[in-house]
């Protein structure tokens, strides 16, 4: 019964949404207010529904109702509890009944937030937002309807993939999709904006919350999908090029690049239809990530299930929301008046560079993934483009945008002086280079580029730490005296700014711990109980083999001692292989042992008659510090989403008189 | 009834997927005598794509396939080849579709040219709108305004 209920609410919430779409645009033509007005409970409304059916489908999953059939094929009794829950997304259906009750969650939170956006602007963006929940829905009660029923119901389902029986993977797709779909609210804002053929900085004010929002969970849920990878996968590297990882990291360059362009419409009033293509191009390639995945085209671990009919519907969905959106803009946005001049060497120089060097990145991630396909189409020639591609092109690109980072923070908005930053950032420069040299003549004979991305990376975190010391001390002869006087501006400090200073120090560990990786070591042996191998500067014994049984699943574990090169005791750490019966199938489980931010990383092989077993030993300097980054820039993001002029939306911020002008200057 | 069979054959994908998941790649016995020349060998395999994978080089594959390709660049190693020899013995049987950094020729120029011109583009654009848009030469101040400054500055 729960389940009908639960499949009618989805049909109601397709009919809120409509309403939701519709009535604004309806209002705008004749004006009526109160019209304009129903489109807030109409998305509250279609949010609840969405929160119903998602919760039935929910419970479906929490008790095994094997009446359903989205039960019966993803789902096992003797399945752990929270495998359960999150098997409710680790299906195609599933997933995209989550898809949608985001979409609605952001919707309402647009329709009941207290910010000072403009009726017009509201009413119509929440109307785009409409639009896009009633073709998802639309989507899944057609195409992909989780409540299909199976009479006579079968006594046991078939278990979800062992690969997704994670604590990772359970919490990876909510957070990417809050990140995709967070998007779409920007995209809302730029459709409505386009609409009504105006857009200025409250529009920018009004847009960057959910910007920082979508892009903060992006990133952890690409950082967590991942480490996933890392550790589930079994042979230790963090990112696979992927096709599909490549999917998730196109909206994330690109919504990098928003959430810049955002700031300087915000200060200068500038780069305006720059920064609405971004938005429409962010989600975009959000659809594309979450769609090319499902549609078949590209084939990876992440496809759940092709279906012909399912490719047919999400073409169409990225022909209406891609082209339409580009038809839009091409027609509207000449209309859009530009302002804010500025001159090349400026904060707003930088952020154009930043704007060009992740759109170049993007562009290239974007060939990269889709160049075989189209040729493989239009010259029946079959390519591959692979990681080894994507280094030659990508690491050129980033160097420079990661050496204007500090750069960028340190110019004055409209006219700045390389001069003066560079002699401000001349502690950044230095323990940078401090840093690379010493490291390059510590490892001497070793590889090259990681001294390089150790000084870069040492750069970026410096130069965060100084733009916060120097504007806490202010410049020149507004400098501060005093250690209380500078507490007190450290403390006085607008919170974007802490926020922008972790995000890069962030960007900066993360390059730290992916250069660490150029000294990371692989040992590969036959081992039997009693032999060691090492790896770095480390070396594992293997104690003993033997079998250990876990909820659903039996497995062969491996027991390693580890011992560093001076033979004392560090740890133990097991690898086993995981024989999930309902499924038939095997999964290696790979051992980690973290010594600070470093880990020894144990991988089994073969299973020998004799006891003995096949070993791989990675030792991998700093890997942490990849995820740790990630987390740190997040946590920008968050400590931003906190700055008073998020949560008031006043056009000025009131300010101490004793604080110096220049730090309104600097801001 | 077709709709099953899809569901049946998807899952039927993602084992084959998952079974190829628990990745052992490089076995002990596949390790050759000269560390030098191992290291050669790993290099060249983690650039030849594993061909029934998705998405794997050889080097990270444990298809049977992956295990072969890898036997034949160690054989070839040890007769003698240099790297870029090893790696056109491959393609001459597998085709480019083995290389996992595609080649430079006519029919990638647009895959590896794009980085690079979307910059250039990008700077050409920048460089033709700040032509356009620069701030009109600063204009000397009338007599009139002058006075109003005087004024302005004499009431403070």
């Amino acid at each position: 019964m729960l389940i009908e209920v639960g499949h009618f609410a989805l049909a109601l919430a397709l009919a809120l949404s409509l309403v939701q779409a519709v009535m604004p645009v309806w209002a705008a033509r004749s004006g009526d207010g109160a019209l304009r007005a129903v489109a807030t409970p109409a998305a509250l409304g279609a949010f609840a529904c969405i929160l119903f059916s998602f919760g039935a489908l929910t419970y479906a999953h929490a008790t095994s109702d094997f009446s359903v059939l989205n039960v019966i094929e993803n789902s096992h009794t003797t399945k752990p509890f929270i495998y359960k829950l999150s098997g409710v997304w680790g299906n195609h259906e599933g997933s995209m009944l989550l898809w949608v009750l985001i979409l609605a969650l952001f919707g309402a939170l647009v329709a009941v937030a207290r910010d000072s956006v403009p009726p017009t602007l509201r009413a119509n963006t929440l109307a785009v937002q409409g639009l896009i929940t009633f073709v998802f829905v639309l989507f899944i009660i057609t195409t992909s309807n989780p409540f299909t029923r199976v009479n006579p119901a079968p006594a046991e389902g078939n278990d979800l993939n062992p690969l997704l029986q994670d604590f990772g993977l359970a919490v990876h797709p909510p957070l990417l999709y809050i990140g995709y779909v967070g998007f779409s609210i920007t995209f809302a804002f730029a459709i409505a904006a386009l609409i009504d053929g105006r857009i200025d900085a409250v529009w920018a004010r009004a847009v960057r919350p959910w910007t920082l929002t979508a892009w903060s969970f992006l990133t952890l849920g690409i950082a967590l999908g991942s480490y996933w990878a890392y550790y589930e996968l079994g042979w230790g590297g963090w990112w696979f090029r992927d096709p599909v990882e490549n999917a998730s990291l196109m909206p994330w360059l690109a919504g990098t690049a928003l959430l810049h362009s955002t700031v300087v419409m915000e200060k200068r009033d500038a780069l305006k239809v720059w920064t609405v293509l971004l938005a429409i191009l962010t989600f975009s390639l959000s659809l594309l990530g979450t769609f090319i995945v499902r549609s078949g085209v590209l084939t990876s671990v992440h496809t759940f299930a092709t279906d012909p009919t399912r490719g047919v519907f999400i073409l169409a969905i990225l022909i209406l929301f891609i082209g339409g959106s580009f038809t839009l803009f091409a027609w509207r946005a000449p209309m859009l008046r530009q302002g804010g001049i500025f001159a090349p060497i400026s904060r707003e120089g930088a952020l154009v560079m930043n704007n060009l060097f992740l759109a170049a990145a993007c562009a290239t991630v974007f060939v990269g993934t889709l160049y075989p396909l189209l040729l493989e189409m239009l010259t029946a020639e079959k390519i591959s483009v692979g990681p080894p591609f994507f280094n030659y092109t990508f690491i050129p690109l980033a160097i420079p945008l990661l050496l204007i980072v500090p750069f960028g923070q340190t110019l004055a908005w409209k006219r700045g002086d390389v001069h003066a930053a560079t002699q401000r950032l001349f502690a950044a420069l230095a323990v940078a280079l401090v840093v690379g040299l010493a490291v390059l003549a510590l490892t001497w004979g070793g590889p090259m580029m990681a001294p390089v991305g150790i000084g870069l990376g040492a750069y970026l975190v410096v130069g965060s730490v100084m733009e916060i010391v120097s504007r806490a001390r202010g410049y020149g002869a507004s400098r501060t005296r005093g250690a209380a006087a500078i507490w007190r501006r450290t403390v006085g400090l607008p919170r974007s700014a802490w926020g922008t200073a972790l995000a890069h120090a962030g960007v900066g560990v993360v390059v730290l711990g992916i250069a660490a990786q150029g000294w990371a070591t692989e040992g590969l042996k036959t081992l039997k109980p009693g032999e060691s191998l090492a790896s770095g500067p480390y070396v594992a014994t293997l104690d003993r083999v033997g079998p250990r049984a876990g909820e659903n699943y039996a497995e062969t574990t491996a027991f390693l001692t580890v011992r560093n090169a001076g033979g004392d005791f560090v740890g133990t750490v097991e690898t086993g292989k995981r024989f999930y019966p309902s499924r038939k199938m095997t999964v290696t489980e790979s051992g980690l042992l973290t010594i600070g931010a470093s880990q020894v990383y144990a991988s089994l092989g073969e299973v020998l008659p004799e006891g003995a077993i096949g070993l791989r030993l990675y030792y991998k300097p700093l890997v942490l510090l990849i995820w740790l980054g990630a987390v740190v820039m997040a946590l920008g993001g968050a400590v931003s989403l906190t700055d008073r002029r998020m949560r008031v939306g006043a056009p000025a911020r009131a300010r101490p008189k004793s604080l110096p002008s220049d730090m309104a200057a600097a801001e | 009834m077709s709709r099953a069979f899809i569901r049946r054959g998807a899952l039927a994908l993602s084992l084959l997927l998952a079974a190829s998941g628990g990745a052992r790649a490089v076995q002990p016995d596949e390790v050759l005598k000269d560390p030098a020349m191992e290291a050669r060998a790993r290099d060249i395999s983690s650039g030849l794509r594993c061909l029934v994978c998705q998405n794997q080089s050889i080097d990270d594959s444990d298809a049977p396939l992956a295990r072969d390709l890898r036997l034949i660049v160690r054989e070839r190693l040890r007769a003698g080849d240099d790297d870029a020899q090893v790696q056109s013995y491959v393609v001459g049987r597998y085709g480019e579709y083995v290389l996992l950094r595609p080649v430079f020729a006519l029919h990638t120029l647009l895959l590896w040219l794009t980085p690079v011109a979307v910059v250039a583009l990008g700077l050409f654009g920048l460089w033709r709108l700040s032509r356009r848009r620069t701030d009109p030469a600063p204009q000397a101040l009338s007599a009139d305004e002058r006075a109003q400054i005087a004024a302005l500055t004499r009431r403070d």
